[in-house]
């Protein structure tokens, strides 16, 4: 609809200025616009203009005399609860409150008896785990320690993902265990799906709105209501996770020479223009494109035409199908949430059958390894509209890789080490979206939407002096080019050293020279290596650490901060295993007072992990 | 006894590898040290020195190279392993066990040199020491196949005269036992030898090498008239066995032959070996330590280039070397004896020999034993020797004889050649079967020009020219290299190919057919347009004006294409 002075509140220039800018926006700048004009109306008028359905506000439980001290905590491993609890702080800030932002794991448990409103977000990982900075806490909160909470009033958000059996069960279990020990919900938790954006600014809109209500004395304003696309605009760069930059590739190669079963890409983007910064540590967000194939395949399984127009989003921008199939929706993963909307808007019995109750294990082997394609085939669901199909789908989400790159070493510029995943699943041949984008069609010269994810749980000590030991097999060994690469560039004096491992030393040496320099320069103090397949007996980075025991030991003794990166299932949980066991072995230690050892390692930082 | 290199013709300071030798400790350096850092496939350029003494050198994938610096990897780096055997004889066993190292540590292929060596390609820096420990253990040895000293003995694996063969072979042998390095370093680095605190002094330790060795390589060979197969005037030590009514009598002496040169260094040249005298059997190992002692003592230590024995030779003529050699052996060589040699090259196929066993002599193209889809050489050779009961004897040029088939296993070792298709090149070209190339790229990290990958396609090309002048059959010896090392002898071959640049080569001409005379330059970097164009008028011209029974190396003289090269000295001019 184009805009006139009679069908709009606009003078004939302000019409004339609109309809020019209008049309040449992106999604996201629109985005970005809408919730921008939203704030920036709240904040003139002290009016919340984002519709909060009151209903779904709880009614304040809690007693009358209330403090305007409120206490922030965020359990995270990506930096996306951290990230959305400062934004909550500030918010919180300039409505009057004190605030006390911590991390979980900084948190000092014995003052959790005089808070008297939290706020809680927390991240699920892996098969419904909390995050590292979230484990002691949670520990302490379901132990028998955990004191009586009776005067604390409390919300939770929980971030998570659909597509694992455990959604936002940290969250969840928070939740429950607060209410538990006597707290009362200021408001009902939200769990968030992997685009929390939206459902993330409700919550936190919601929060500030009971608190400043319990709060209100006279003359005090209104909260500022807060949106989607404010929640991840950074003050440095206009560009975020809700607007992100359009990176130009600069290299992509692969890592591994020839002969090799695995595939790396070495990716170098621009970041010139973006004023995005980042740290080592840090992670890089990527929207992929879905595989062209599968879009087609789809769209021709289904009947349908990939020139119609459906919508991309809640607010019904319109795009054709083929380009929201590539771009815009999710249809590689299937999750429970999404088989309930197909089932109850196709009402195929097929689909309902395996919904029913008893048959969840069989639910949940169906969505393991398959995509929309096998469940539109399967179950014979030829005949939807495309325009309704759509509305069931999750907005594609974005990958974060952690950054290979020193931004002191490689100004204007961001490195990734990515590699391909390409398995066979239920007969055909299946592909890591973003992976196999990058691997098998992104050229130089083209742009990849970006944006930096800040770690603040996995960064290099403040002292440069200190010794760090960083164990990264595979592309796990990504943020330790960036380390290394910035305590060389900045001339820090702290020994590094580093255990990497893959399956074969010829092929699989990812960064080899760069390693050979460190070390010839003195940069890198040592460098232990572990290849699984070049020999009969599979040795992995763990073995390695154990047979440097001593000298591992002695490093901690001297301070040293400990980091892993890399595979979470097996790698992470073996080198927490052969870390626990070396400090047993080398200082004489029971096995309760070594895991306390490596418990003090957390609490201060120097046991951090970046796990995946 | 002289402390070996304080007579250097020439005062300047010795050169590097003097230095690294000198600082070994007897051929140790950090090797065992290095060996084991597992960051590099590689080891530094010194221990790398002192590798070759043990029988390896480093090298890279050259087709990788570039592709893996890109990547962000090191090059390729592997080791060749050679792995000698005096005379080129080996057991059943001992060829069974070269393929299964092949196939576990190597890459899956066996190259068998003009030297009558084998060698592996492509060993990883982990697996050196499992290879070399099991080519031990099968009583086969690495040690000495490269560096700065005696490399392996060659010798005749005549198979017409077994009886005198037999003998001969025992004394190329026993010169090869003697002349072998006695630093305990090899045992200590790869067998897991004790390490004992070696109280000998430098005479015990290396008592003919001394703590710097030679100062370059050292070539003997031994020849059994009438064929030349080892090339005898190539070598820097030679022996021409002189039978006489069928008995062994002695070996006429040859020295200061040599191949190796550098493009663009007139000072570098080929030489063929001069006969100095006769000496009787027992009297070969004494000659050919005192040779090897006036090397070590006179040869040039400042000049890598310069430090080969025939420069030795020639600088301080050969009557020097004469009476420097009667000196140190308290007698005179007696005078040579009449000799005759007809041609250096293999004879194919089936002959029996005076033993009554039967031996079997296979074309193998440029040396190497591989599986080709077609072609199932090396699982062929393992069936045969799974059942044999002979041995197997490595020519001096690239080919194989199954030797010392009995009556009772030949038709089962018939039955196993028909069963692969095992050649002994009756099916190709003359020209094919007198062929031999070095194996340059992509391992070889001195070849400037492909020669192993290359030289067959070249041969397809100029068969051609010989079909059409109806000279198939007729044998004519062509030799390449990647480089001007000489690996293949291609300075004695009648027409010959040295590699200058990708593509581009030293075109030679007019060798000698028994391997008794040097070749000349014919033209300079010509690619292979320019290469068959100049072959096929000259082959043209062979085929309708060649005397009867003339040699196409002696007809290019005659016809004006090249000079002929009596001495090293002219090879240039």
């Amino acid at each position: 609809m184009e805009l006139q002075v009679t069908n709009s509140p606009f003078n004939q220039e302000q019409v004339e200025l609109l309809n020019r800018l209008l049309p040449t926006l992106t999604e996201a700048q629109r985005t970005w616009l809408c919730g921008y004009i939203t704030a920036l109306q709240g904040t003139a008028a002290g009016i919340a203009t984002v519709a909060v359905p009151t209903s779904q506000i709880s009614p304040a439980p809690v007693a009358p005399a209330v403090s305007k001290d409120v206490t922030v905590l965020f359990g995270s491993q990506t930096g996306n609860c951290h990230g959305l609890a400062k934004k909550l702080s500030k918010q919180l800030e300039e409505q009057g409150f004190q605030v006390t932002l911590s991390s979980m794991s900084d948190f000092k448990t014995n003052a959790l008896k005089k808070v008297e409103n939290l706020l809680l977000l927390v991240s699920t990982h892996g098969e419904g785990e909390p995050p590292d900075n979230a484990i002691s806490f949670y520990e302490f909160l379901h132990s028998k320690r955990a004191p009586k909470l009776d005067h604390l009033a409390y919300s939770v958000l929980a971030l998570g993902d659909t597509s694992y059996e455990f959604f936002c069960q940290t969250g969840k279990d928070f939740d429950k265990r607060l209410e538990e020990l006597g707290g009362k919900r200021l408001t009902p938790r939200v769990d968030c799906d992997v685009d929390f954006d939206e459902p993330a600014a409700e919550w936190i809109n919601r929060v500030l709105q009971s608190l400043t209500e319990l709060t209100a004395a006279p003359g005090t304003a209104a909260p500022t209501a807060i949106s989607a696309a404010s929640l991840s605009a950074s003050a440095e760069s206009e560009y975020s996770r809700s607007h992100p930059f359009q990176a130009e590739i600069l290299e992509n190669l692969n890592l591994n020479g020839r002969g090799s079963e695995r595939e790396t890409r070495h990716l170098e983007l621009s970041l010139e223009g973006s004023n995005l910064q980042y740290e080592p540590g840090d992670s890089l967000g990527v929207y992929p494109e879905n595989h062209p194939q599968l879009v087609e395949d789809l769209i021709t399984a289904m009947d349908w035409r990939g020139e119609e127009a459906v919508a991309t989003d809640k607010n019904g921008t319109e795009r054709p199908l083929r380009e929201a199939l590539l771009r815009h929706y999710e249809i590689t993963v299937l999750t429970k949430p999404l088989i309930e909307q197909v089932a109850k808007l196709t009402g195929n019995s097929g689909l309902q059958e395996l919904l029913s109750a008893g048959r969840e294990a069989e639910l949940r082997a169906y969505i393991q390894e398959r995509d929309l394609l096998d469940l539109v085939e399967d179950y014979g669901l030829k005949g939807i509209a495309a325009s309704e199909f759509v509305t069931t789908l999750r907005k594609i989400p974005a990958r974060l890789y952690s950054i290979a790159s020193s931004p002191s070493a490689y100004p204007d510029e961001v490195h990734l080490t990515v590699r391909t995943v390409r398995y066979e699943a239920h007969g055909r041949n299946r592909y890591g979206v973003c992976s196999v984008q990058l691997a098998e069609r992104a050229q130089i010269g083209d742009k990849l939407p970006v944006f930096v994810q800040h770690n603040s749980n996995f960064k290099l000590p403040a002292n440069p002096d200190t010794p760090i030991i960083m164990i990264g097999p595979g592309t796990g060994v990504a943020p330790f080019r960036a380390f290394v690469g910035e305590r060389e560039e900045s001339g820090a004096q702290g020994k590094n050293w580093l255990f990497y491992g893959d399956q074969h030393f010829s092929t699989d040496f990812l960064y080899q020279i760069e390693w050979q320099r460190w070390l010839k320069d003195g940069v890198l103090t040592r460098m232990d290596v572990a290849f699984s397949r070049d020999t009969d007996k599979k040795v992995y980075v763990q073995h390695r650490m154990l047979e440097k025991s001593k000298e591992l030991y002695q490093w901690l003794e001297e301070g040293a901060y400990v980091y892993v990166c890399g595979d979470e299932k097996r790698m992470a949980h073996d080198v927490h295993a052969a870390l626990t066991a070396i400090i047993e072995r080398e200082g004489g230690m029971s096995p309760e007072k070594a895991a306390e050892y490596v418990s003090l390692m957390q609490q201060q930082k120097r046991y951090q992990r970046d796990v995946y | 006894m002289s402390d070996n290199n304080l007579v250097s013709p020439n005062s300047a300071p010795h050169s590097d590898v003097e230095d690294i030798k000198r600082r070994s400790n007897y051929l140790r350096g950090s090797l065992e040290e290095t060996l084991q850092d597992p960051i590099t496939g590689s080891i530094p350029e010194d221990d790398n020195r002192l590798m070759k003494f043990h029988g390896s050198y480093m090298q890279d994938d050259r087709d990788l190279r570039n592709e893996r610096q890109k990547q962000k990897l090191e090059p390729a780096y592997q080791f060749m392993l050679r792995v000698r055997a005096a005379g080129g004889v080996v057991t059943p066993e001992q060829w069974l066990m070269m393929d299964r190292v092949a196939q576990k540590y190597g890459n899956g292929t066996i190259r068998l040199t003009t030297r009558q060596s084998f060698q592996l390609h492509g060993v990883l820096k982990w697996n050196l020491k499992d290879t070399i420990r099991e080519v031990n253990e099968s009583l086969l040895s690495t040690l000495a196949a490269c560096g700065d000293v005696n490399r392996n003995v060659m010798c005749n694996p005549n198979p017409y005269q077994s009886e005198i063969h037999g003998e001969v072979y025992e004394w190329a042998r026993k010169i090869s036992d003697h002349l072998d390095p006695r630093t305990r370093a090899y045992h200590e680095i790869w067998l897991d030898g004790e390490k004992v605190l070696d109280s000998r002094d430098n005479e015990e330790q290396e008592p003919i090498y001394g703590p710097v060795y030679l100062p370059r390589k050292f070539k003997i060979g031994v020849a059994v008239p009438p064929s030349n197969d080892v090339d005898v005037f190539s070598q820097d030590l030679g022996f021409i066995a002189v039978i006489e009514g069928g008995q062994l009598k002695g070996f006429n002496v040859t020295v200061g032959g040599g191949m190796g040169m550098t493009h663009g260094d007139p000072l570098t040249y080929p030489q063929v070996g001069k006969v100095i005298g006769f000496c009787t059997p027992e009297q070969t190992i004494e000659v050919a330590e005192k040779t090897v002692m006036i090397q070590r003592d006179y040869g040039d230590r400042a000049v890598r280039k310069h430090a080969r024995f025939k420069y030795t030779i020639d600088d301080r003529g050969i009557d020097w070397f004469v009476n420097e050699l009667s000196s140190r052996l308290g007698y005179k060589l007696e005078e040579a004896r009449p000799f005759q040699f007809d041609h250096n090259g293999d004879r194919y196929g089936w002959v029996k020999g005076s033993n009554g066993k039967w031996h079997f002599t296979l074309f193998i193209q440029n040396g190497r034993i591989k599986d080709e889809p077609d072609y199932p050489l090396m699982t062929g050779l393992r069936e045969i020797a799974g059942i044999h009961t002979g041995d197997f004897r490595l020519t001096a040029n690239q080919n194989l004889v199954i030797a010392n088939i009995t009556s009772h296993k030949k038709k089962k070792v018939m039955e196993l050649i028909q069963k692969f298709g095992l050649t002994d090149g009756a099916n190709d070209s003359a020209l094919r079967r007198n062929s031999m190339a070095c194996v340059a790229l992509p391992t070889c990290g001195l070849a400037m020009a492909e020669s192993e990958r290359y030289l067959p396609s070249l041969l397809d090309k100029i068969e051609q020219i010989l079909e059409e002048n109806g000279l198939r059959e007729e044998d004519i010896v062509i030799r390449m290299t990647g480089c001007p090392n000489g690996c293949a002898r291609p300075m004695l071959a009648e027409i010959a190919f040295i590699g200058k640049a990708p593509g581009k080569y030293n075109m030679y001409l007019g060798g000698g057919f028994s391997g008794n005379r040097l070749n000349k330059l014919y033209k300079e970097n010509i690619g292979e347009t320019e290469i068959v164009d100049s072959l096929r008028a000259i082959i043209a011209h062979y085929a309708k004006d060649r005397h009867e029974g003339e040699h196409f190396g002696d007809f290019v003289i005659r016809a004006g294409y090249v000079q002929e090269v009596l001495d090293g000295r002219q090879f240039h001019s």
